[in-house]
C-alpha cells in the first residue's frame, strides 16, 4: 500500500507532467499575448471603425470614432475604397502569381547551378561558390535601389546593354524601354485578370538575381550529404548516370528543396523591400502586393480602419497558406510523431 | 515543385554533359579540356551576372562625383574615399553622428535578437518534445505571425505603444499613461514608448519571436532523444533535462538563430520609419532609406552607395562566416530530422 505521502508525491508528479509543457510555453505566450495577440484583436476592433489620422492620439477612446460595421471589408471586396486602381482580387492573384512564378524559377536554377558547381574536377569551385552567395548577403534595400537604377529609362544599365546588343543587329537607335513605368502588358495572355506590365519582368529579373543563390546553397548542402556509396552501388548494378540522377539525386534533393521552396515562397510573397523600392507598387498599382498596399494604406493614405480590415484579410490569407504548406513540411509535428 | 521544365531527352544530354556524379570527392580523372573550358565559360558568365550590380554600387561609392554615372561603369575609374568620409562625418542632414546611428543599430538588433531567442527556447522545447492538449492549435498560433508581415500589425502596435507615455505635469509630478494622466491641457510629454527605440524593439520582437520558436523547434527535433532518456533513467527530472542537457546542446543553434535575427533586424526600416520621429533614434538602415526616399531625384549617389556598402558589410561578414549553419538552420526548421 502507498502511504499518504507517496500518494501526494505521485499526484504532484502527475500534475507536473500534465502542466509542464504549458509552463515551458508560458514565457513565449506571455510576450506574444501583449505584442502579437492583443494587437491582432485590437486590429479586428479597428477594422470595424472609420479610424483616421485624427484618432491616432486617442486610440479607441477618440470621440470622432464611428462604428461602421463591415463597411471596410465590403469596400475592399467591392473595390469601393477611395484609392485609385485598387482591385482586391487582382492584387491577391498577382501576389500569389508573383511568389509562385519566382519560386518556380529559383528552385530549378538553383539546383542546376549547384549540380554544375559539384562537377568533379571543375576549376575554381571554391571561388565560384564564394561569389555566388554574394546576392544573399546584400541587404534588400541596396539590391532594390541598384536594380531600380539598372532599369532606369535613360541611365539604366539594362537599356545600355540592349542598345549594344541591338547594334550588333544593325540597329542604331538607342533602346529606351520604360521598364518600370510602362503600363501595357507585353504578354497579354499571362494572368488575364491582372495584366503583367514590363515592371513585373524587371522585378522578376532582379528577384531572380536575389533568389537563386539561396537555392543553390541549400541544394549544394544536400548534394554533398548524399553518400557516395549510393552511386557506387548503383553503378555496380548497372545504372546509368541518367538513372542515378533521377533515382538517387533527385529524390534526396527533394527533402531539402521542398522546405527551401516554401521558405522562398513566403519570402517572395511578402517581399516588401524589393517591390517598395523598385516600383512602389506601380505603375498604377499593377505590381502591388498585399504588404506594400497595407503599408501604403497606413503610411500615405492614413486609412487606418481600412488598413486594419486589410490586415485581417492578410491574416486569413497567411493562415490558409500556412495550413497548406504545413501539410507539406509537417513543421508542427513533434519529434515523437513518426 | 518541379525541378526543370526541359524535355527528358534534352535533360539526358545535359546530365551526360555535366558528368553527374554528385558526390563530393573527385574521382581522380580530370574533365576533358573542352568540357572544362565550356563549363568555365558558363560559370564565369554566371559569376559576371552576380557581380554586375555589386560592382555597380562599389564603383559608385568610390567615385567623387555625386551625380549618377551617365554610362555603364563597372570598374572604378578613380578611387576616392570622399563619399565614405562624408557619410561618416555627416550621415544625415541632421546633426546626428555616425557613431550614434551605428550604436542604435547595433543595440537594437542585438537586444531584440537576444530577447527573442531566450524567450523562444523553452517554447521550442515544449513543442518539440511534449505531447499535450491544444498543441497543434497553440503551434499554429505561434507560427501564423511568421507568414503575416510585421507591417500588418503596424497600426495596433502603434496605438498600443503610443498609449504608454510619460508626461511631466509640472511641480515635479509625473504621470504615466495609461495609468494616470495630467489635467487636460497641462503636462509636457517627456517620453513616448512608440517614439523610442524601446518601442521599435518591442514591435520587432513581435516578428522575431515566432521565427525563433520555429527555427529552434526544427533544430531540437533533430537532437536524438537517447540522451534525454539516459538522463531520465539516471533520475533527472524534466527541468534538469532541459537545463543540463537540452540547453547546452542547443547553444550553437541559439547563436545561429540570434544571428539570422540580427541580420534581419539590422536591415529593418519600414516599422522604424513609421514609429520614430527623432533623428537621434535613427538607425543605419533608416538613414539609407531616407537617402533614397523623399529626395530621390537629388540623391548624392556616391554617398548613397557608400552608405549602402557600410550597411551591407556587417551582414555580409556574418553570413559568410556562418553560411553553413544559417542555411542548415533555415532548412531543417521545416523538416523533421
Amino acid at each position: 500500500m502507498m502511504s499518504e505521502a507517496d500518494k501526494k508525491a505521485l499526484r504532484w508528479v502527475k500534475f507536473r507532467r500534465f502542466t509542464l509543457p504549458y509552463i515551458y510555453l508560458l514565457p513565449a505566450f506571455i510576450v506574444m499575448a501583449f505584442i502579437t495577440f492583443y494587437p491582432l484583436i485590437y486590429q479586428v476592433i479597428i477594422s470595424f471603425t472609420d479610424f483616421q489620422l485624427k484618432d491616432l492620439m486617442h486610440g479607441l477612446e477618440s470621440p470622432n470614432l464611428n462604428q461602421v460595421g463591415f463597411k471596410n471589408y465590403i469596400d475592399i471586396f467591392t473595390n469601393a475604397l477611395p484609392v485609385q486602381n485598387f482591385e482586391f482580387l487582382r492584387i491577391l492573384t498577382y501576389n500569389f502569381w508573383w511568389a509562385i512564378s519566382n519560386v518556380a524559377l529559383h528552385v530549378p536554377a538553383g539546383v542546376v547551378i549547384a549540380v554544375l558547381l559539384n562537377i568533379p574536377g571543375l576549376w575554381g569551385k571554391r571561388i565560384y561558390r564564394a561569389i555566388y552567395i554574394l546576392p544573399i548577403v546584400v541587404p534588400p534595400i541596396v539590391v532594390a535601389t541598384v536594380w531600380q537604377n539598372i532599369f532606369h529609362e535613360q541611365y539604366g544599365a539594362m537599356n545600355y546593354l540592349l542598345t549594344e546588343i541591338m547594334e550588333l543587329f544593325g540597329s542604331t537607335d538607342p533602346v529606351r524601354l520604360r521598364w518600370l513605368e510602362e503600363y501595357s502588358a507585353p504578354i497579354k495572355w499571362l494572368l488575364p485578370n491582372s495584366p503583367l506590365p514590363l515592371a513585373y519582368y524587371a522585378m522578376m529579373i532582379a528577384n531572380f538575381w536575389l533568389g537563386w543563390p539561396f537555392m543553390t546553397l541549400v541544394a549544394t548542402g544536400a548534394l554533398q550529404s548524399i553518400p557516395k556509396d549510393l552511386y557506387e552501388a548503383a553503378s555496380i548494378d548497372g545504372a546509368s548516370n541518367t538513372q542515378q540522377f533521377w533515382n538517387i539525386t533527385v529524390p534526396l534533393l527533394k527533402t531539402a528543396m521542398i522546405p527551401a521552396s516554401i521558405y522562398g515562397f513566403t519570402l517572395s510573397f511578402n517581399l516588401f523591400a524589393l517591390v517598395f523600392f523598385m516600383t512602389g507598387g506601380g505603375p498604377a498599382r499593377s505590381t502591388e502586393i498585399l504588404v506594400t498596399f497595407a503599408y501604403d494604406l497606413v503610411r500615405n493614405l492614413n486609412l487606418f480602419g481600412v488598413a486594419a480590415a486589410f490586415s485581417v484579410l492578410i491574416f486569413f490569407v497567411a493562415l490558409s497558406v500556412f495550413l497548406v504548406t504545413n501539410r507539406l513540411t509537417r513543421a508542427t509535428e513533434s519529434y515523437t510523431e513518426a | 515543385m518541379t525541378t526543370s521544365n526541359t524535355s527528358p531527352k534534352k535533360q539526358n544530354i545535359i546530365i551526360r554533359f555535366l558528368n553527374i556524379n554528385t558526390s563530393k570527392e573527385t574521382s581522380g580523372r580530370d574533365l576533358p579540356l573542352w568540357r572544362q573550358l565550356l563549363l568555365q565559360v558558363l560559370t564565369l558568365f554566371i559569376g559576371a551576372t552576380v557581380m554586375f550590380p555589386i560592382m555597380y554600387i562599389i564603383t559608385m561609392s568610390l567615385s567623387s562625383q555625386t551625380t549618377r554615372p551617365s554610362s555603364l561603369q563597372l570598374f572604378p575609374k578613380e578611387i576616392s574615399f570622399v563619399a565614405y568620409q562624408q557619410v561618416l562625418d555627416h550621415p544625415t542632414a541632421n546633426p546626428v553622428s555616425f557613431t550614434k546611428l551605428l550604436q542604435n543599430s547595433v543595440v537594437l538588433s542585438t537586444v531584440v535578437g537576444l530577447i527573442a531567442v531566450l524567450v523562444a527556447v523553452s517554447a521550442a522545447y515544449a513543442f518539440s518534445r511534449f505531447k499535450f492538449k491544444m498543441r497543434q492549435v497553440l503551434m499554429v498560433m505561434v507560427f501564423i505571425p511568421l507568414l503575416m508581415p510585421a507591417i500588418g500589425l503596424a497600426t495596433p502596435l502603434y496605438l498600443l505603444l503610443n498609449s504608454v507615455r510619460l508626461a511631466d505635469c509640472g511641480d515635479g509630478v509625473m504621470a504615466l499613461a495609461p495609468f494616470a494622466t495630467c489635467a487636460v491641457g497641462a503636462g509636457k510629454m517627456v517620453f513616448n514608448l512608440r517614439d523610442s527605440l524601446y518601442g521599435v524593439g518591442v514591435s520587432m520582437i513581435a516578428g522575431a519571436l515566432p521565427f525563433a520558436v520555429w527555427n529552434l523547434k526544427g533544430y531540437i527535433d533533430t537532437i536524438p532523444e537517447a540522451l534525454e532518456e539516459a538522463a531520465a533513467i539516471d533520475g533527472a527530472d524534466a527541468n534538469q533535462i532541459f537545463f543540463r542537457i537540452m540547453l547546452p546542446l542547443a547553444v550553437p543553434q541559439l547563436a545561429v538563430t540570434f544571428f539570422i535575427g540580427f541580420i534581419g533586424h539590422w536591415q529593418e526600416f519600414a516599422m522604424s520609419w513609421l514609429f520614430l520621429t527623432q533623428p537621434e533614434d535613427y538607425t543605419l538602415a533608416m538613414t539609407l532609406y531616407n537617402m533614397t526616399g523623399q529626395y530621390a531625384s537629388s540623391i548624392p549617389w556616391n554617398r548613397f552607395a557608400a552608405m549602402a556598402v557600410i550597411v551591407a558589410v556587417p551582414v555580409a561578414i556574418i553570413f559568410i562566416a556562418l553560411q553553413k549553419q544559417i542555411v542548415g538552420g533555415l532548412t531543417t526548421g521545416g523538416v523533421k530530422g
